[in-house]
C-alpha cells in the first residue's frame, strides 16, 4: 500500500478536509455569534430600560403638619377670597419652613441648615399645593393640616443613589448637610420613598420641578392621536384595499396606485411631518400642536401599512367563497361586504393594531407639528378639547424630557419608555392572540 | 348657522331619509318585500346617500373655492403703493390672514360683535391689546390698510360661510325629498347604492396618490421659494452649513449629506454582517425550536420605537463610549469630546436595522430552491461551502435589495440621530466626532418659532425634498432588484 492511499482514507483525514471542516465550524460559529450579538443587544436594551426606568415610578415624599397661619395668609383676617388670592405661592414658603422646623423639633433632630436650605428640601411645587388647598376653602386658614409633599429632585436623586455627598460638593442646588438631614428624617419616617401614581397619571412640570412631572396628560394626548388614526385609517384603508383587491381593473391607473402605496410605506416618517406642517398647519390653518393634526399625519403614515395587510387578508379568503355567494345570486358588492370582509376581519384587525402600535411609538413627525416644547399641564375635559387643544404625546414627551439637562428628567424619560413599551407590548400581544384565535387555514 | 349645526342637521336628515324612504317603499308593496326590486335597506341607503353626499360635496368644493376667491379679492384691495421691497405681497397677506383669524377669534369669544368688525372703524384701533389677551400675536403694529383688508376678509368669510352652510342644508333637504320619489317597488335601489359605494371605494384608493402628490407638491413649492431667496448652487455645491439669523447664511446640503451617509454607513457596517449571518444561520443551520425562539426575539428589535434607541444612544451608549475614548477616560486617549458621535448614532441605528436586514435576507434565502442545495451537497460540498458558493450568489441580488432598503431606512431615520449624532456640520473623518444629518437639521430648522419667509426655515423643505428623492430612489431600485430576482425562480 502506498502513502497516498492512507492520507485519503476516512480514518486519516487529509489537511484539505481538515481545513474544510474547520471552515465549516467557523462559519457556523459566525452564525451563532451574529445571533448572540443580536440577542445580547436586545438584552442590553431591555436591562437598560428596566434598570434606568423603574426608579421613576418611585418618588420620595415628606409628610409635614402645616399650620395654615392666619398672619401669613390672611393678614386682614376677613377671609376675603380676593385678598387671599393676592398672596402668591412665594408667600406660602415661610409656612413650609415653619412646618419643617416643627417636624425637626418633634423628632429632636438638630440641623445647621438655614431657612432657605431647609425649604429647598421640599419640592417647588409644594407652595402651590398648599395654596390650591387654601383657595378651595378659605375657612381652612388657621387649621393645622397634614400634607404629603414631594421632595426636591436633587434630594430624591440622593435617596435613589444618583447623587452622593461628594458629587454635590460644588452644587448650588443641594448640599451634604441636606443629605445628612434627609438620612435622619428617613429613619424617623417623616420622609419615605413610595410608589408615585402622579408619574403615571399626572401632568408634565416645568424644568425646575422634575419631581412633579408625569406622563398622564401626554398619555391622553396619545389616546386622542390613536382615536383619530383609528377612525380615519381603518375605514379608508379597508375601502382602498377592497377597491384594489376586488374591483379594480388591471390598468395603468391601478398600477400607479399600487406603486404609490408601496413607496409611501417606505417614505421616512419625518417627511410626513413636513407634509403635515405645510398642508395641515400652513395651508389649512388647523391649530398647531393638536392631536387632530398629529392624528392626520399619523393616519397618512399608517394607511400604507393597513392597506398592505388588509389586502393580504382579503387575498387569503379563497375564491370558492366568492363563487358560492355569486352563485346564489349575490351581487359582487354583496359578496364582498357580506362574506369576504367578515372572513378577512381578524386579519384586518391584526394589521390595524400593528399599524397603530407603530403610530403610537412614532415621534419624528410630531416634532415638526409642534407637539414638543410644550408643557402639557391640562387634562382635556371634552372630546373636542382633547382633539383641538394643544397637547403632547408619549414619545414626544419622552423626547422633551430627554432634552432637559437634569438627570431626574432622564430617569423620567426611561420611566416613560417603560409605560410606552407596556402599551406597545399589549397591542402586539393582542394582535398575536387575535391572529392565533381567529386565523383560518383554508 | 355654524358648521356644527350643519353637521347635526345632516345627521338628523340622514337618519330621517333612511327610515322614511324605507317605510314608504315598504308601504307601496304593503309589506310584501318579495315584490321589491331590492331589499328594503337599499332604498333607505339610497335616500341616505342622496341626502348626505351632495351636501358634503358642496361644503368641500365651496370651502376651497371661497378661500381662493376671497384671497384674490383681498389682494386687489391692498393699494399698490403699499407693497414695497420690505413688505412684499405675500408678507402682507399673511399678516391679513392672521389678523382676520384674530378678529374671528375675538368675535367667537364675544369680545367683539361681528357687526362692529364689519361696519365701524374707530372701535378697532387699539385692537392689538385685545388680540394679545386672546393669544394672537402680530409681528408688527397694524396699519390701516391691513386692518381694512382684514375686516373685509372677515366680512366676506363670515358671509360666505353662512351662505355655504345654509345652502348645504338646503341641498340636503332637497336631496331628501328628491330621493323619496324613488320609493317605488320598481326602482333599482341596489344598483344605485352599489354604484355610489364603488365610487367611494375608488376615491379611498386614490387617497394614496393624493398623499404622495401632497408630499411632493408641498415640498416643491416651499423648496422653490427657498431657491428664490438662496442660490441653488450654494445649496447643492457649497461647502458650509452655517444658518444665521442675520443675512448671509450659508446653507449647503453637502456637509449634512456627508454626516448622513457616514452614520448610515456605520449603521450598515453593524447591521449587515450581523443580520446576514443571523439570517443564514436561522435558515440553514438552526433547528426548528431555536428558529422559533430566536427569530421573533430578534424581530422585537424592529418593533421598539426609535425614541427608545435615541435615548439609549444619548444616555447609555454615548457615555459608555466616552468612558473609553473620552478625555481622562479608561484608555487614556482624547478622541472623543462629546458623548454624541458618528459611532454612537451609527451603532445604535445598526442595532435597530439588524432584524430588518435579517428578516428580509431570510425570506430571500428561503426563496432559493432546495434543488440548488441538493445539487451542491450531492457534489460533496459542505454546508458552508453551499451557502457561500451556491446560495449567496443565487440570493445576491435580493440581499443587495435588502441592504438598499436598510440604507434608505438609515438615511431617513430621525430620532436616533437627533438625540445621538450631534449638531456639527462639517466634513470630518473621525467617527468619534459629532456630525449632523439631514433629518436632524430638518427638525432643528422646523421647530420652535417659525418664520415661513426666511431661507433658514424654508431650507428644511429643500432638505426634505432631497431626502425624499434619495430614499425613494433607493426604494424603487431595491424593489426592482428584489422583484426581478424573485421572478427568476417562480
Amino acid at each position: 500500500m502506498t502513502e497516498t492511499f492512507h492520507t485519503n482514507s476516512l480514518f486519516n483525514i487529509s489537511d484539505k478536509t481538515k481545513n474544510r471542516n474547520a471552515a465549516e465550524r467557523r462559519f457556523r460559529m459566525y452564525g451563532i455569534l451574529a445571533i448572540s450579538i443580536g440577542l445580547l443587544m436586545l438584552l442590553v436594551l431591555a436591562t437598560t430600560i428596566i434598570l434606568r426606568g423603574t426608579s421613576a415610578f418611585q418618588q420620595t415624599f415628606i409628610t409635614l403638619e402645616v399650620d395654615l397661619l392666619e398672619s401669613k395668609l390672611d393678614k386682614k383676617g376677613n377671609r376675603n377670597i380676593d385678598d387671599i388670592k393676592k398672596v402668591s405661592t412665594f408667600g406660602y414658603s415661610p409656612i413650609l419652613v415653619n412646618a419643617m422646623k416643627q417636624a425637626l423639633e418633634k423628632h429632636e433632630i438638630s440641623t445647621s441648615l438655614k431657612k432657605k436650605a431647609l425649604g429647598g428640601i421640599i419640592s417647588k411645587s409644594a407652595p402651590s399645593q398648599i395654596r390650591d388647598f387654601v383657595l378651595e376653602d378659605v375657612n381652612r386658614i388657621g387649621q393645622t393640616v397634614v400634607f404629603k409633599f414631594l421632595v426636591n429632585g436633587w434630594i430624591d436623586g440622593y435617596i435613589k443613589g444618583r447623587y452622593s455627598r461628594e458629587s454635590v460638593a460644588n452644587s448650588k442646588f443641594a448640599s451634604a448637610e441636606q443629605f445628612d438631614l434627609i438620612d435622619q428624617l428617613l429613619e424617623v419616617g417623616v420622609v419615605e420613598k413610595k410608589f408615585n401614581f402622579d408619574f403615571i397619571f399626572g401632568a408634565d412640570a416645568s424644568d425646575q420641578r422634575p419631581e412633579a412631572a408625569g406622563i398622564g396628560v401626554a398619555m391622553v394626548g396619545s389616546f386622542y392621536l390613536m382615536l383619530v388614526v383609528l377612525v380615519l385609517s381603518l375605514p379608508l384603508g379597508v375601502a382602498a384595499s377592497i377597491y384594489l383587491e376586488e374591483f379594480a381593473k388591471q390598468n395603468v391607473f391601478t398600477d400607479i396606485i399600487e406603486v404609490t402605496i408601496s413607496n409611501l410605506a417606505a417614505v421616512p416618517s419625518i417627511v410626513f411631518g413636513i407634509l403635515g406642517l405645510a398642508v395641515f398647519i400652513n395651508y389649512m390653518h388647523l391649530p398647531q400642536s393638536t392631536p387632530i393634526v398629529g392624528g392626520l399625519v399619523l393616519t397618512l403614515m399608517t394607511l400604507p401599512t393597513i392597506i398592505i395587510s388588509t389586502r393580504a387578508s382579503l387575498k387569503s379568503v379563497p375564491p370558492s367563497i366568492r363563487d358560492a355567494a355569486l352563485g346564489l345570486g349575490a351581487s359582487k358588492m354583496q359578496t364582498v361586504f357580506h362574506h369576504v370582509l367578515p372572513l378577512a376581519a381578524p386579519g384586518i384587525l391584526t394589521g390595524t393594531i400593528i399599524g397603530m402600535a407603530q403610530a403610537l411609538g412614532e415621534s419624528a413627525p410630531l416634532l415638526l407639528i409642534g407637539m414638543i416644547g410644550y408643557v402639557a399641564t391640562n387634562m382635556p375635559n371634552t372630546i373636542s378639547e382633547g382633539l383641538l387643544s394643544p397637547n403632547s404625546a408619549m414619545p414626544a414627551q419622552i423626547y422633551e424630557w430627554a432634552k432637559r439637562a437634569d438627570p431626574a428628567f432622564i430617569e423620567r424619560a426611561w420611566g416613560g419608555i417603560i409605560i410606552l413599551l407596556i402599551f406597545l407590548l399589549t397591542m402586539n400581544t393582542m394582535a398575536v392572540i387575535l391572529r392565533r384565535r381567529f386565523e383560518r387555514r383554508w | 348657522m355654524a358648521l356644527n349645526g350643519v353637521f347635526y342637521s345632516l345627521m338628523i336628515l340622514a337618519f330621517l331619509a333612511f327610515f322614511v324612504s324605507r317605510f314608504l317603499t315598504l308601504k307601496t308593496v304593503k309589506g310584501d318585500i318579495r315584490r321589491l326590486h331590492s331589499r328594503p335597506v337599499y332604498y333607505g341607503l339610497n335616500s341616505l346617500f342622496l341626502t348626505v353626499f351632495p351636501a358634503v360635496i358642496l361644503l368641500i368644493v365651496w370651502s376651497f373655492a371661497q378661500s381662493i376667491l376671497i384671497d384674490e379679492k383681498v389682494k386687489q384691495q391692498i393699494p399698490e403703493n403699499f407693497i414695497t421691497e420690505d413688505a412684499p405681497l405675500n408678507l402682507i397677506m399673511s399678516e391679513v390672514d392672521r389678523l382676520s383669524e384674530g378678529l374671528k377669534q375675538l368675535v367667537d369669544q364675544g369680545t367683539l360683535s361681528a357687526t362692529k368688525v364689519e361696519n365701524e372703524d374707530s372701535e378697532l384701533f387699539g385692537i392689538e391689546d385685545k388680540l394679545e389677551s386672546a393669544g394672537v400675536f402680530l409681528s408688527s403694529s397694524i396699519s390701516p390698510e391691513v386692518l381694512s383688508a382684514s375686516r373685509s376678509k372677515f366680512a366676506m368669510e363670515a358671509f360666505g360661510s353662512s351662505t355655504r352652510n345654509w345652502l348645504a342644508v338646503l341641498v340636503s333637504v332637497l336631496g331628501f325629498f328628491w330621493s323619496l320619489k324613488n320609493s317605488t317597488a320598481e326602482f333599482r335601489a341596489r344598483n344605485h347604492v352599489e354604484r355610489i359605494t364603488l365610487f367611494l371605494l375608488g376615491t379611498a384608493a386614490t387617497l394614496a396618490i393624493f398623499t404622495s402628490l401632497g408630499i411632493v407638491l408641498s415640498m416643491i413649492f416651499e423648496a422653490l421659494r427657498f431657491f428664490g431667496m438662496h442660490p441653488w448652487t450654494d445649496f447643492f455645491f457649497g461647502s458650509t452649513w452655517a444658518p444665521s439669523f442675520s443675512a448671509g447664511s450659508e446653507l449647503s446640503i453637502l456637509p449634512l449629506l456627508w454626516g448622513t451617509l457616514y452614520i448610515s454607513f456605520v449603521a450598515l457596517l453593524v447591521s449587515v454582517p450581523i443580520g446576514l449571518y443571523s439570517a443564514i444561520y436561522l435558515s440553514e443551520y438552526a433547528s426548528k425550536p431555536i428558529r422559533a425562539i430566536a427569530k421573533p426575539l430578534l424581530e422585537i428589535l424592529a418593533g421598539i420605537p426609535t425614541i427608545v434607541y435615541g435615548l439609549f444612544a444619548l444616555t447609555t451608549f454615548g457615555p459608555l463610549l466616552r468612558y473609553f475614548f473620552g478625555d481622562g477616560g479608561f484608555l487614556g486617549v482624547e478622541w472623543m469630546s462629546d458623548s454624541r458621535s458618528v459611532i454612537t448614532a451609527g451603532v445604535v441605528m445598526g442595532m435597530m436595522l439588524i432584524p430588518f436586514v435579517s428578516s428580509l435576507s431570510d425570506d430571500i434565502i428561503n426563496a432559493v430552491p432546495q434543488s440548488l442545495r441538493d445539487g451542491s451537497y450531492g457534489l460533496g460540498a459542505t454546508q458552508s461551502e453551499t451557502v457561500r458558493k451556491v446560495i449567496l450568489p443565487a440570493a445576491l441580488p435580493g440581499i443587495i435589495g435588502a441592504i438598499l432598503l436598510a440604507a434608505s431606512r438609515a438615511i431617513g431615520e430621525t430620532m436616533i440621530v437627533v438625540l445621538g449624532a450631534g449638531a456639527v456640520a462639517k466634513f470630518a473623518g473621525n467617527p468619534l466626532e459629532a456630525l449632523t444629518t439631514i433629518t436632524t437639521r430638518i427638525v432643528s430648522q422646523l421647530t420652535g418659532d417659525l418664520e415661513f419667509d426666511s431661507p433658514e426655515t424654508l431650507v428644511a423643505f429643500a432638505l426634505g425634498l432631497t431626502l425624499f428623492t434619495i430614499t425613494l430612489g433607493l426604494n424603487v431600485l431595491a424593489l426592482y432588484i428584489v422583484r426581478k430576482y424573485r421572478e427568476q425562480y417562480e
